[in-house]
């Protein structure tokens, strides 16, 4: 492991202020995905900056009815919080079915969903990969794609050699579930702060698949907030994966039914960011939510999906999987109604 | 680069200088003598480093030592103090839950964490209801103890050994259901 530098500022201005002014500088939250970083050689920072003890670790109820989780509150007090069980079930079942027991008790609401990709060769220092070493190529294409993503990539075959070619996906359960809750995440840098709407904080790869997040280095996640939900709404998080337990999703959905006529529906596993199947969510607002309405939504969804070929087979089976739980999640959803 | 940083590990107090890359499954069993704790994976895996950190079962292998100072550690060695071994111990003696024993430790602090947070009431994604108290089903042990991994394969046994620390009788050596 490269050696660093570790400060413990006295508070969220000067940990902001010190990231900011160093380039080589990243924050530490639970650390586990920094110090994996760190040992596998895809981290290599001068300076790590502790900001788990600086953040709030409660989560209060805001004046609309809503809740405001503070960034160093970890994912079991979160997913364990009688009101996040009983208001926010989504965010819940997210959580629980993250990682382990052991994990969930270190990891933070401000690390979790700054969590890099686990494509196994962004992870493998000795791959080309336009994430870890921007304008290296892409091993990902044409080669283990099970894990990696069908929408918002280039194309089929994307050029491997290409500076923007990036299919991995965003690998949080958490953030799938606070992309439907249009949740706020309240963001401090060093000109102040800034609030931005969960479903923008993840970006596409684009032009620089290096940027996970729309965030500028030095920005601090301080806390979250969760938008009031009415007494009726419903919501449910359903991840599917290779094993029942311990295993990343291969897809996920998190479906939210405020009770307006609307659905909000984000997928995990599918794309670089949560993906808001908003094209989906247009078709079925104000229509009687049927297996029938629900399967055409989302073909529609999916009729941009690019399944990528690989020495796996591929991950065109993600295609009819996320179509069905999506299907099989709102089914569940309108039984409970 | 070097920190001085103070540990309570198994009620002892420590006071050390480690290198800021160290971890605490390092510091713990290279700088401080204390092999409780194994290496299984060093990446966050298996859960053979698994300790009780600040009351909390969490992986010594992806702890920075110097972002842990002042913490209170408890490994798996320090839950038999005085000699007398822990209740969740004596079940893993009674249910017959190791066979190399390699994992055990990381088993046996896991499983005293889970107990505790049972009784707090944390569901967990096997908890049919989540308004509801979890019970130790085996359904919720396996799943509250799926980040420890055993290469020899001793879950069948290690259900049970859960089941009984935790009160819940358990359901037979070997049945594992
Ligand atoms: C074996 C294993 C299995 C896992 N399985 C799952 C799973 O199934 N589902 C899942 O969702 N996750 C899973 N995880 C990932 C785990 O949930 C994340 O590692 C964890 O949530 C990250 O949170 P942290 O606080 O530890 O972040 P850290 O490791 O401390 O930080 C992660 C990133 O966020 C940055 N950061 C941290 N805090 C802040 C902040 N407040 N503001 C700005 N930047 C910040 C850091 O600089 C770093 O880049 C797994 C991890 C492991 C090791
Ligand atoms: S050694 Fe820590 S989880 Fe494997
Ligand atoms: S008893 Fe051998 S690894 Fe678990």
């Amino acid at each position: 492991m490269k050696p660093f530098s570790y400060a413990r500022p006295a508070d969220v201005a000067e940990a902001v202020r010190t990231v900011a002014t160093e380039p080589g500088a990243v924050f530490l939250g639970g650390g586990t995905n920094l110090v994996d970083h760190l040992k596998l050689g895809v981290a290599r920072p001068e300076l790590v900056v502790d900001v788990r003890r600086l953040t709030s670790r409660a989560v209060v109820d805001l004046e609309d009815g809503g809740l405001r989780i503070g960034a160093a509150v970890t994912n079991a007090e979160l997913a364990a919080d009688r009101r996040v069980r009983e208001r926010y079930p989504v965010l819940a079942q997210a959580l629980l079915s993250g990682a382990t027991g052991q994990l969930r008790n270190m990891a933070t609401t401000g690390g979790n969903p700054l969590q890099r990709t686990r494509c196994v060769y962004f992870q493998d220092v000795t791959t080309a990969c336009n994430k870890r070493e921007p304008g290296s190529g892409c091993t990902a294409v044409g080669g283990s794609t099970r894990n990696h993503a069908i929408l918002g990539t280039p194309g089929v075959l994307p050029d491997p050699t290409a500076a923007e070619t990036c299919i991995a996906t965003h690998p949080s359960d958490m953030a799938v579930a606070l992309a439907a809750l249009d949740a706020l995440v309240h963001v401090q840098g060093p000109a102040g702060e800034r609030l931005v709407p969960f479903p923008e904080l993840h970006r596409l790869p684009d032009d620089d698949p290096s940027r996970d997040t729309v965030l500028e280095h030095g920005e601090l996640i301080t806390a979250i907030d969760l938008p009031p939900l009415a007494a009726g709404a419903r919501s449910a998080y359903r991840k599917v994966r290779d094993r029942a337990s311990y295993a990343f999703a291969l897809v996920s959905v998190a479906a939210v039914v405020p009770g307006d006529g609307e659905i909000r529906l984000a997928l995990g596993g599918v794309a670089h960011k949560p993906w808001r199947a908003r094209r989906a969510e247009e078709i079925l607002r104000g229509a009687p939510l049927t297996e029938h309405a629900v399967r055409g939504a989302m073909e529609a969804e999916l009729t941009a999906a690019q399944p990528q070929p690989g020495v796996d087979g591929g991950n065109g089976f993600k295609i009819p999987l996320v179509q069905r739980t999506v299907v099989a999640t709102v089914r569940d959803l309108a039984l409970e109604a | 680069m070097d920190a001085e940083i103070s540990l309570t590990v198994d009620g002892v107090p420590r006071r050390l200088t480690v290198d800021t890359r160290t971890t605490l499954l390092d510091a713990l069993r290279e700088r401080l003598g204390n092999p409780s704790p194994k290496k299984g994976c060093d990446h966050g895996q298996c859960g053979a480093c698994t300790v009780l950190l600040d009351g909390d079962r969490a992986l010594s292998c992806l702890a920075l030592a110097v972002a842990h100072d002042g913490a209170e550690i408890t490994t798996a060695d320090g839950l038999a103090a005085g000699g007398e071994l822990h209740p969740v111990q004596q079940a893993f003696i009674d249910r017959d839950a190791f066979q190399c024993g390699y994992c055990t430790p990381g088993q046996i602090c896991s499983a005293v964490g889970l107990l505790d947070e049972v009784r707090r009431g944390w569901p967990s994604s096997a908890t049919p209801d989540l308004g509801a108290a979890p019970d130790l089903s085996h359904a919720e042990v396996a799943e509250r103890m799926s980040g420890n991994l055993c290469r020899c394969a001793a879950y069948v046994n290690i259900v049970p050994a859960v089941q009984q620390a935790g009160g819940a009788g358990g359901s037979g050596r070997g049945t594992g259901r």
